[in-house]
């Protein structure tokens, strides 16, 4: 009698079905998910991975670039002028600001180091540009041509010429990825600059103006009030313009009032932007008393640490 | 001297048969979709843009599914997770079952007119697509608007175009009866 294999000879073997496969990549999918948005423990590689695809993303970015110099090339000279007239006037307009600055500062200074404050916003500031924004319809991400190269870390304001845009979340070695103020997990402490009233402004992801929650309905705002970084965070110096308020609604019969806000800087626009620098190291977080009772701070998944 | 005869740029017909493909075209057309995933667009094109790589490896799960498979789709789309700083694991679920999805109607989709695989196509993108909700709805993100669904139509109307172009280099040249 012959022998007949039980298998499959090896020209017809293609390793497991394809729904073993998709179990087995699936379970993977699913411990990753796990590990990334609970425990972050795989930044490290995503740095890895991020390098290896660093030159596909530069290559991704040459068609545009390569049309932008074409375009620059061939702009009118008449465009020019025009952009130069602008620029002249606005440096003219702002130069009295300017001039009486130093001054200012300098007074401040005195004034700063008789009060014993500590020192203003007065850091470094990287240059950078933007490559692309982040394809996740869920997330209000940007990602910047400089990263640990430029010695960015994460936590740092990014600015554009009107206002804040946003903060560096995360470095990688060329690059740097931005989560900007309207993104839906985005807060920043701001104050209103008329009335120096303290909030804090929510973004609401794509397509939504940011909100300003958590404010009492007879708070000293109007709507076309600016509001700037009140700076009490550490992470955003403060005096930063960022938002406008646009809407507000004050209905007595709930705890807060309803108030929108509109970004200041070309939140989804700008290409040019600016890091800025930590302001200045925090001073400790005092410690707590004895005795009393540890208040546990919700939100953002923080918690408060004594002593 | 003849020139080389090349075939025309149309879709092949169902009795034609393709030569297997290279391996390095297979990663080079890989890798362009995935630079083109990159391209940095914002607004109305933004919002329009399919996602390429998730329309190429669907094709390469079809036509060559030796090569590609659920493994080497998770695998990209572990890449694609960093490139967009979305959660690790998002986009390679969604590829693996994506590419899942080719094995199991790889055999028959082929007989179809290329619109009516279109329409198949479109089905299995949104599943991607859904996927990739299901995922971040888990993660507290906020239900998106209905243009959400806008990339895998997009998608599905390229499919012929991305067909043509993918099977070019692996057709026959034209039979000398025809000529």
């Amino acid at each position: 009698m012959r022998h007949i294999p039980a298998e499959p000879p090896a020209f017809f073997n293609r390793g497991p079905s394809p729904l073993a496969r998709l179990a087995f990549f699936g379970i993977i999918s699913i411990a990753l998910l796990f590990a990334d948005t609970r425990y972050r423990y795989l930044e490290n590689i995503r740095q890895v991975a991020a390098t290896i695809i660093y030159p596909l993303q530069r290559a991704a970015q040459m068609p545009g670039e390569a049309l932008a110099y074409v375009a620059t090339f061939f702009s009118s000279q008449r465009a020019l002028a025009d952009d130069n007239d602008t620029l002249k006037r606005q440096l003219v307009a702002q130069s009295p600001a300017v001039q009486g600055y130093p001054l200012l500062q300098q007074d401040n200074a005195r004034l700063a180091a008789l009060l014993d404050l500590r020192q203003r916003y007065g850091g470094a500031a990287t240059a950078v540009e933007v490559l692309y924004t982040g394809r996740d319809p869920f997330a209000q991400k940007l990602f910047v041509n400089k990263g640990a190269d430029a010695g960015l870390v994460p936590g740092e304001a990014v600015v554009d010429g009107d206002g804040v845009v946003g903060q560096v979340t995360r470095v990688f070695p060329f690059m740097a990825e931005v989560t900007l103020v309207s993104d839906k997990d985005h807060a920043v402490p701001v104050k209103v600059m008329r009335s120096g009233v303290r909030s804090v402004l929510f973004g609401s992801g794509a397509g939504r103006p940011p909100e300003l929650r958590f404010t009492a309905p007879n708070a000293d705002i109007a709507v076309g009030d600016v509001l700037v970084t009140s700076g009490i965070d550490g992470t955003y110096p403060p005096g930063l313009a960022v938002a406008q308020v646009a809407t507000l609604e004050r209905d007595t019969g709930q705890m807060f009032a309803r108030i929108t806000a509109r970004p200041l800087a070309g939140v989804d626009r700008s290409l040019h932007l600016l890091v800025l620098a930590p302001a200045a190291v925090l001073l400790p977080q005092p410690e707590e008393p004895a005795g009393t009772d540890t208040v546990k701070r919700g939100g953002k998944g923080k918690t408060r640490r004594g002593g | 001297m003849a020139l080389p005869k090349v075939p025309p740029l149309t879709l092949a017909r169902p009795e034609e048969i393709l030569r297997p493909a290279r391996p390095w075209f297979i990663l080079l057309m890989l890798l362009l979709a995935f630079a083109g995933n990159m391209l940095p667009f914002s607004g109305v094109a933004q919002a329009l843009k399919p996602d390429f790589v998730a329309l190429v490896l669907l094709y390469w799960c079809i036509q060559e599914p030796r090569y590609v498979g659920v493994g080497i789709a998770w695998l990209v789309g572990l890449l694609m997770d960093v490139g967009d700083a979305t959660y690790f694991g998002q986009h390679a679920l969604a590829y693996a079952v994506l590419a899942y999805g080719a094995e199991y109607f790889r055999r028959r989709v082929l007989r179809f007119s290329p619109w009516q695989q279109a329409a198949q196509v479109a089905v299995l993108l949104g599943l991607c697509a859904a996927i990739v909700l299901l995922i971040r709805a888990v993660g507290g993100a906020p239900l998106p608007r209905w243009t959400y669904v806008v990339p895998s139509l997009v998608g599905a109307l390229l499919w012929p175009l991305v067909s043509v172009v993918l099977q070019w280099p692996q057709r026959p040249p034209a039979s000398p009866a025809e000529r």
